[in-house]
Formats: structure tokens, C-alpha cells, sequence
């Protein structure tokens, strides 16, 4: 009856990851039967459990990084399921998982507390275990115990449903037989569009989405584009679009509204001091991101330049790793296929995306007259835990200021 | 084809022996599975220390740490191309095996050797640069990183599993590989060039005797009297 302990797995290894628990907290284990993997470098292992027993407790998820010799499991006699605290010490100690490819889904969001005012009976352990993990009590509702005292069962309980709602992209992919009817042919999703949705339900479960749009009358822009256009083409060889023009007014709202130019990790809010725009790209295979790094530095002919390559080579496949990573902001350019009005997801962990509907032409009011103008509506989708919805209409605004009154020259 | 005679294959192991197994030509999944075989084996001590070397038809496989945009091609575009996609268990991201590549299995009980899985790896890249050596190639470690380089390009890949301190899977050594293949992929989430002894060479090099001194190689590193494996064994 013990801890199990992370392994050492050499003389320069000093921590492990824990890639699969291969037993469940409740299941019985034989003594050298495989208990977890762990992955060192370029090693994967299996573990063994060192004696026989019940799995009483697991104390860290798949996932995690942690150094050796640290207790990551407890073997009992299978009376104390569940009611093992994790050594407090370790657990501190532990440093956190190297910066993942794939972003950690955030702590889940819990529920409304409950009314204020009602006291809350526990013990000063369970009191611990929640301030250790963040947990607000109240959150718990009535407890088990005596007179609704929450006991240590409960606040595990709480925490293990927690986690299970933060548990990997499985929930990506829950089986639908009964679609399964009539004539069909079965498509295996490919590795992008594996990725693709994993991160699209990601998103919408870690990031509370909200939207707003607004009108901006690009008629400015747009007379400033034709004029320009051929010479552009003559000069540069390469068309003049209205993309380097929405670019350059996110880059300036972005310099103006920094809390959109950040990324939520935890509890902190990464403000960017880079403006690095990845801009979606379709492709006949799905979809990618690749990321005009340092945007807010180039004029109009950079950006166009900047677009062309990357979306060209998007879809020639030779984008390099380095050019689809470490983007502050979105965004996604749905009017070039006509569409009016949309509501992007955000990239995670970005702060906001932001949507580009079609310019088209439209009577509009201007001074109780009516006029022909050209508009386009500008959709920024935030992730509502970092922005307020006035950060986002000032951004916004601030984008129809930069391109209602633009002066600089195109060439 | 690959049966094992297990039995009987203990009486002729004396200590610090290590049996050479060509499989020759042999598709990934295949060759897995006969890992799998001699690694339960080698556990239960019916045999001893192995050494499996085989020649994959295109595949691509992902190990445990891998990520799928790593993989730059769609599965349909690989398929139309004849490359395999495997997932594995053993360490390490996304690597391209194919026809030219030497890859080297070994199945070894560390406990009989080091349980140090650090110098466990130090040891097959070393395997790796003194068999470069016999065809009088220069190649070198990169400091935090597994593998063998030659100047700035990788030549070699290692990921290796463990189970009870018994190894699988190991190393793949570029020698007439079509590199292109690797297009296909960030080799090991990295994005440094790769290549291989007949691009060094600027001629391409008879796959056996590659195979040869590797396991000649491997005897001295790891202290094993190489032993060819009984025919049908």
C-alpha cells in the first residue's frame, strides 16, 4: 500500500509527461501489470505498478508534466477511493507543461454562484483543497455531510466532474449511428479536418463567443482603389485589393486597443506588444491561419504582397511552421465569397477575431438624402471573459474612422 | 513468414548475445507486430537481446508526441501517392520511413544494460556516427536535440518505446531515401533540412553492407556478441 512514484528514467531525466493512464481511480492493479505511460523526449514507457492493490487515486491528469520521484498515483487496499489528497508539496512543484502545440482547454467556467449571504459549512480541509484549486465553494450547493456540511468527497467529486468537462477534443467526436441510413459512402475526416474541428469545438466551449457589427461606407476606399488600381498593377504587378486597406485600420485599432491584441492563458491576459495578423485562408482541404507577423509596419503594397504569398502558398502546402504559429489576432475575409455578414470563431487563444463582410453598394442616409455608397459590415467576434462589448464597438469604430476618412495615397 | 521459434531459441542464447534479424523488405504494420512478438519474448526471457533491421514502403508515421499539422499533406494526397499514414507508440513526432532508409529495431532488456533511457539514446546515435564513419562520413549529435546530423541536416531519426525496460522500435537512417517524401512532413516537428549518405556521397550505397557494419557497429556499442538468427527462427 503506497504511492507510486514518476519514475526516473535516466541520469539527465528529471521529469516525465504522463501520456495515458492506463487504469481508472477504483480499478483493481496487479503488481508489474502496465499502470501509466509516460513519454520522455523521444522514449515512451509503460510503468508498472509496484504492488498489487486498488487504484485509490490518481493525483495528475493525462497531459501533465511532472519530475520524478514525485507520487502520482496511490495503491490501497481499496477502502479509500477518491480520499487521497494530492502530496501538496509536489503538486506546487510542479512546473507547468511546457507551452503546448496544442493549447490547453481553460479551467471550465463554473455556474453561477449561489445566493449570497448563505453559510457555507465545511471542514478547514476541504476549505484548503478548494483554495488550492480555485474553487468557490458556494459553487458546490448543499454537501453530503451532516447539516450539509461539504465534505472532502464532495469538493473531489466536484473537482473530477471539472475536470472531466476539460477533458481532451474526444467530445470533438461523438458517434451519430442512427446517421448512418439509407445510401452512403463513409469519408474518414482527414488529419486537417481532425484538427479543424478539435479546435473549433475548442473554441466554442473554452471562449464564451460574442459578436458585434458595424456598417463602415467604403466609398472612400474604394474610389481611392480604382484610381490607383492600374498603376498599382503596373508597378507592382499585383492587384490592389480593399484587404490591405481593412488590415491597416485593424492594425491601427489594435495599437489603439490592446486588450484586443492579447491572448487569454489562465487567469492571465497576454497583451502583445507585436501585431501579428494571421488572416484565414480557404483551401480546397480545409482551412489555415498563416500570420502577417508585424503588421502595423507595412503599408498597403507590404500587406497586398503579404496576402498574395501566404495565401499562395497556403495552397501550394509550403507554408512553414514558423508562419502559421504566434498570431495576436484574426482575420476572415468571408466577403470575397460574397458573404455579407457572418460570425467568425475566435482563434484560440486569441482575444477576437475580426470578419470582413462584401463591399457592395447600397442607398444609404446621408443628411436626410438619399445616397449610393459602398458598404461593407465589419463583424468583430470577441471572447466576452477578456473584452466587454464597448472595447469591442470602440475598436470597431475606431477601424470606421481609419477607413471612412482615409487620406494616404494608395501608391 | 516471421514465425518465431521461441522455444529452443533460449538454449542457444548465451548473456550478451544480440540475434541480427533481417527482415529485408517489410510493410511498417507488419514489422510492428513481429516487434511486438519478440519484445513479449524477450520479456519472458524465451529470447535474447534482438536486432531487426527492414526496409519500409512509404509511410509516414506519428508518434506519441505528434501533431497532425506536422503532417503537411492530406491523408487523400498521401494515399494517392502511395505513402501509408501509421500512428505508433513510440516517442517522438511525425518521421517518414520509405525504400533507401535503413531502420533498426532493437529489442533489448536494459536491465541488462543501463536503465537510463538518456544514454540509452546517446548510445544508438553513437551506433549511427561511427557506421557513417566506415563509409567515411563525418556526422555529429545537435546539443537538446535526438538524432545524428551531417552539417546541418539530419540523417538519422530515433523514437523508441519501452516497456518493463525492454526497448522497440529505434532508428532510421537515411541512405538512398527519396527526400522529397519528407516534404510531406516537419520531420520530428523540426524544420532543419534532412539527408542522406548517397546525397553526401553524391552516389548511392549498397544497402547491405550498410546493414553490415551497422551491426557490427551496434555489437561494440552495446557490448553484444552479434549473432545471425537461425535461419527460419
Amino acid at each position: 500500500m503506497g504511492t507510486v512514484v514518476m519514475p526516473q528514467m535516466g541520469e539527465s531525466i528529471v521529469e516525465g509527461t504522463i501520456t495515458k493512464w492506463l487504469k481508472e481511480t477504483g480499478d483493481a492493479v496487479e503488481r508489474d501489470e502496465a499502470l501509466f505511460e509516460i513519454s520522455t523526449d523521444k522514449v515512451d514507457s509503460e510503468v508498472p505498478a509496484p504492488e498489487s492493490g486498488v487504484l485509490e487515486a490518481v493525483f495528475f491528469p493525462e497531459g501533465e508534466t511532472v519530475e520524478i520521484n514525485t507520487a502520482v498515483a496511490f495503491i490501497g487496499d481499496g477502502s479509500k477511493v477518491g480520499q487521497h489528497e494530492p502530496p501538496a508539496a509536489a503538486a506546487a512543484a510542479a512546473p507547468p507543461s511546457p507551452a503546448p502545440a496544442v493549447p490547453q482547454p481553460a479551467k471550465p467556467v463554473a455556474p453561477a454562484p449561489a445566493a449570497p449571504g448563505r453559510r457555507i459549512r465545511s471542514s478547514p480541509l476541504v476549505r484548503r483543497i478548494a483554495k488550492e484549486k480555485g474553487i468557490d465553494l458556494s459553487l458546490l450547493g448543499k454537501g453530503s455531510g451532516a447539516g450539509g456540511r461539504i465534505t472532502k468527497k464532495d469538493i473531489l467529486a466536484f473537482i473530477e466532474s471539472q475536470e472531466r468537462v476539460a477533458a481532451g477534443p474526444v467530445t470533438a467526436f461523438p458517434p451519430a449511428p442512427e446517421s448512418r441510413f439509407g445510401d452512403f459512402e463513409i469519408q474518414p475526416l482527414t488529419a486537417m479536418r481532425l484538427s479543424i474541428a478539435e479546435h473549433m469545438v475548442r473554441t466554442k466551449r473554452v471562449s464564451p463567443h460574442v459578436s458585434t457589427v458595424h456598417e463602415v461606407d467604403c466609398t472612400r476606399i474604394a474610389r481611392l482603389r480604382s484610381a490607383a488600381k492600374e498603376r498599382f498593377l503596373q508597378q507592382n504587378g499585383t492587384k490592389l485589393t480593399f484587404m490591405p486597406f481593412f488590415l491597416q485600420a485593424a492594425a491601427s485599432a489594435l495599437k489603439a486597443y490592446p486588450a484586443v491584441n492579447a491572448s487569454l492563458d489562465g487567469k492571465d491576459l497576454v497583451l502583445h506588444r507585436d501585431i501579428n495578423i494571421g488572416m484565414a485562408v480557404a483551401l480546397d482541404w480545409g482551412l489555415i491561419v498563416p500570420v502577417i507577423r508585424e503588421a502595423d509596419e507595412k503599408n498597403l503594397l507590404g500587406l497586398q504582397r503579404a496576402v498574395n504569398d501566404l495565401a499562395q502558398r497556403a495552397r501550394s502546402k509550403s507554408l512553414q511552421p514558423e508562419e502559421i504559429s504566434e498570431g495576436t489576432f484574426s482575420v476572415s475575409n468571408y466577403g470575397s465569397y460574397n458573404s455579407l455578414l457572418a460570425t467568425p470563431a475566435i482563434n484560440q487563444p486569441q482575444a477576437a477575431i475580426l470578419g470582413i463582410g462584401a463591399v457592395k453598394k447600397r442607398p444609404v442616409v446621408i443628411n436626410d438624402a438619399i445616397a449610393i455608397r459602398s458598404i461593407s459590415y465589419l463583424t468583430l467576434s470577441f471572447d466576452h471573459r477578456a473584452i466587454d462589448g464597448a472595447t469591442a464597438d470602440l475598436f470597431l469604430e475606431h477601424m470606421r474612422g481609419v477607413l471612412e476618412d482615409w487620406s494616404a495615397p494608395a501608391l | 513468414m516471421h514465425e518465431l521459434a521461441a522455444s529452443g531459441a533460449a538454449a542457444r542464447c548465451a548473456p550478451r548475445t544480440c540475434a541480427i534479424r533481417d527482415l529485408g523488405r517489410a510493410a511498417y504494420r507488419e514489422a510492428w507486430d513481429y516487434q511486438l512478438e519478440l519484445v513479449s519474448a524477450r520479456k519472458r526471457g524465451a529470447v535474447c537481446d534482438q536486432l531487426v533491421f527492414v526496409e519500409h514502403p512509404p509511410t509516414i508515421t506519428l508518434g506519441r508526441n505528434a501533431s497532425s499539422a506536422n503532417v503537411l499533406a492530406d491523408v487523400a494526397r498521401l494515399r494517392g501517392m502511395g505513402v501509408d499514414l501509421q500512428e505508433t507508440d513510440r516517442g517522438g513526432d511525425v518521421t517518414y520511413h520509405g525504400p533507401g532508409q535503413v531502420v533498426a529495431y532493437p529489442i533489448l532488456d536494459l536491465k541488462a544494460w543501463r536503465r537510463d533511457v538518456g544514454a540509452y539514446l546517446r548510445a544508438l546515435e553513437e551506433v549511427v556516427m561511427a557506421t557513417l564513419r566506415d563509409f567515411g562520413v563525418a556526422s555529429r549529435r545537435v546539443e537538446g536535440l535526438t538524432g545524428v546530423w551531417v552539417n546541418d541536416a539530419k540523417i538519422a531519426a530515433m523514437g523508441v518505446h519501452l516497456s518493463r525496460w525492454v526497448t522497440s522500435h529505434g532508428l532510421a537512417l537515411n541512405v538512398n531515401t527519396n527526400l522529397e517524401h519528407f516534404g510531406l512532413i516537419v520531420p520530428c516537428g523540426l524544420t532543419k533540412p534532412v539527408t542522406s549518405l548517397q546525397e553526401v556521397l553524391g552516389k548511392a550505397v549498397g544497402m547491405d553492407s550498410v546493414v553490415a557494419a551497422m551491426g557490427r557497429r551496434f555489437g561494440e556499442v552495446f557490448d553484444r556478441r552479434m549473432v545471425a538468427a537461425p535461419a527460419g527462427a
